[in-house]
């Protein structure tokens, strides 16, 4: 017999048919923003982790000798290497394996072309070690002549700080977004108590209280929320799935593989939650502004 | 001024004026008290300000000067948070309805419970026991919009009695419904009446004045300028 609990006219004004779409749009736009921020923390994650504790020795080419001579330089380096305090181990790469670490920027069959091609030497340092690469440097100048060593950590810093700036930008573009959509739903829910200014009178004047009004206003603006929230949720994840998938077939090491972590997926899950949520607050907080002002 | 006798007022106006905005006053100088359990009626002609100083009875409007006390509460110092407390106590049927229309006739009257905090099921039994008593039992799911100006009526009605108000006050209740209807309403308000409420009928109806003999506020131009109280035969 009591067909609804709501007091307010429904579909009485406009806004509230355009909040799920406007709601919608910005959870998707966070959930790609948390996406970026979740592949830069993986990226920043593994790139620091994989260079940290770690050295490349650069050895040129042999030009005239061939690679018998440069496979002899780069003996005499590990030579050296191997009985420098604090090394753990020196592995040598193979040339078609430096020839993929760089196949991203100089394309494929590299080793066809007989471009001289420098030769590394990936050097693990025991933890905690405090080598002395100037010393290093030296004996290997001394030992193997044109041959460099790249500690990473100028080129390392460079991307972590551009990684974390970006990570930092993606962080505020989702606040941002969470302050627009607060202002979405107030205006919103401004124009609903213009528009529903004489329920609300009748309502008063029947004894209801400014929060018995504004939780109507939070009902509806949470269910339209999640609504959109809902529909923003599913339009991010069909975008992000299939970015990966088109990362996960690009051939080549540019980007690490990116994993779907628990916590961003929980996180990217909470989006069309954290919107209710924002919109709830921000109608409470509207209504009870707006009502102090009457009678 | 006007003094009834009694030091227990459930109404006191006290030299009260009223304007809306910035326009000249409306009511001036209004003075009355209403004791607990008295029935007046509120006459005066079109445009004198009876639904003005009904406005101001309900708490939907600030006296521009004077004060005005209800159920013992100065409105002008009681906390904005208490007024609802107040309101609970006093039933409105207002002139033009102010029915919900997108609400049901049962959900339009179940409102002020409802707002109370009463049982779903106490809703239910009174809502539907009254909507029979006024005769629209058969609409209980009918919209205001489908409903004649009477039925209307008489919705607006159940639901200023349907939590038994301290204080009813009723603008012209019977100017949309037919003779026998207009009776059984006044019957029904005589019925509250002799239960303890407070009854205020504005009306333009003389016959309705005369055939119940309980005491008059006259209203003309904004000023409270007769009263006629009926049972002591004077004016």
């Amino acid at each position: 017999m009591f067909a609804r609990r709501v007091d307010l006219a429904p579909n009485r004004d406009g806004t509230s048919r355009f909040l799920p779409w406007i709601i919608g749009l910005m959870v998707y736009l966070a959930g790609l923003a948390l996406s970026a921020t979740m592949v830069l923390e993986q990226v920043i994650d593994r790139w620091s982790t994989g260079l940290k504790g770690s050295i490349t020795i650069v050895v040129d080419p042999s030009v005239d000798g061939g690679d018998a001579e440069t496979d002899a330089r780069i003996e005499a380096a590990l030579s050296v290497i191997l009985t420098t305090p604090g090394v753990l181990s020196a592995t040598p790469l193979a040339p078609d394996e430096v020839a993929h670490l760089i196949e991203p920027w100089l394309g494929k069959d590299l080793l066809s072309l007989d471009l001289p091609i420098p030769r590394l030497i990936d050097v693990t340092l025991e933890p905690n070690s405090a080598i002395d690469l100037a010393a290093l440097t030296r004996q290997l100048e001394t030992a193997v002549p044109g041959t460099q060593i790249d500690d990473h950590k100028i080129w390392l810093q460079k991307v972590l700080r551009l990684a974390r700036t970006s990570e930092l930008i993606a962080i505020f573009v989702v606040l941002l977004i969470a302050v627009a959509a607060g202002a979405t739903v107030m205006f919103a829910t401004r124009t609903g108590l213009a528009v529903q200014r004489d329920v609300i009178e009748i309502l008063h004047l029947i004894g209801a209280r400014d929060t018995y009004i504004a939780r109507q206003f939070q009902g509806k603006a949470v269910s339209l929320a999640l609504w959109g929230g809902l529909l923003g949720l599913f339009l991010a994840g069909v975008t992000v799935l299939g970015l990966w998938l088109l990362a996960r077939d690009l051939e080549g090491s540019l980007l690490p593989a990116v994993r779907w972590s628990p916590p961003f997926v929980a996180g990217l899950a909470m989006l069309p939650l954290a919107g209710a949520v924002i919109a709830s607050i921000t109608a409470r907080f509207t209504v009870m502004r707006y009502l102090s002002r009457m009678l | 001024m006007f003094e009834f006798e009694g030091a227990n007022h459930l109404v006191r106006f006290e030299n009260v004026g009223m304007r809306y905005g910035d326009e000249p006053e409306v009511l001036r100088d209004i003075t009355f008290h209403l004791e607990p359990g008295s029935y007046h009626f509120l006459t005066g002609p079109s445009g004198a300000g009876k639904s003005s100083l009904l406005r101001l009875m309900y708490l939907a409007h600030q006296p521009s000067h004077g004060s005005v006390s209800i159920f013992n509460h100065d409105v002008a110092t009681t906390p904005r948070e208490e007024l609802p407390n107040l309101r609970r106590r006093i039933g409105v049927v207002f002139q033009n309805f102010q029915l919900l229309d997108h609400l049901s006739t049962l959900d339009n009257v179940a409102l002020p419970l409802r707002i109370a905090g009463a049982r779903r099921e106490t809703i239910q039994e009174h809502v539907a026991e009254l909507l029979t008593w006024v005769g629209l039992g058969e609409h209980l799911d009918a919209h205001p919009r489908t409903l004649s100006d009477g039925e209307k009526q008489r919705v607006a009605i159940a639901r200023a009695v349907i939590n038994r108000p301290s204080l009813l006050l009723a603008d012209e209740p019977t100017g949309s419904v037919d003779q026998e209807q207009g009776s059984r309403i006044l019957r029904l308000f005589e019925e509250l009446n002799k239960i303890g409420t407070t009854v205020v009928l504005a009306t333009h109806d003389r016959s309705i004045i005369e055939r119940y003999q309980h005491p008059v506020l006259r209203i003309e131009k904004g000023t409270l300028s007769v009263r006629w109280d009926v049972t002591k035969g004077k004016k």
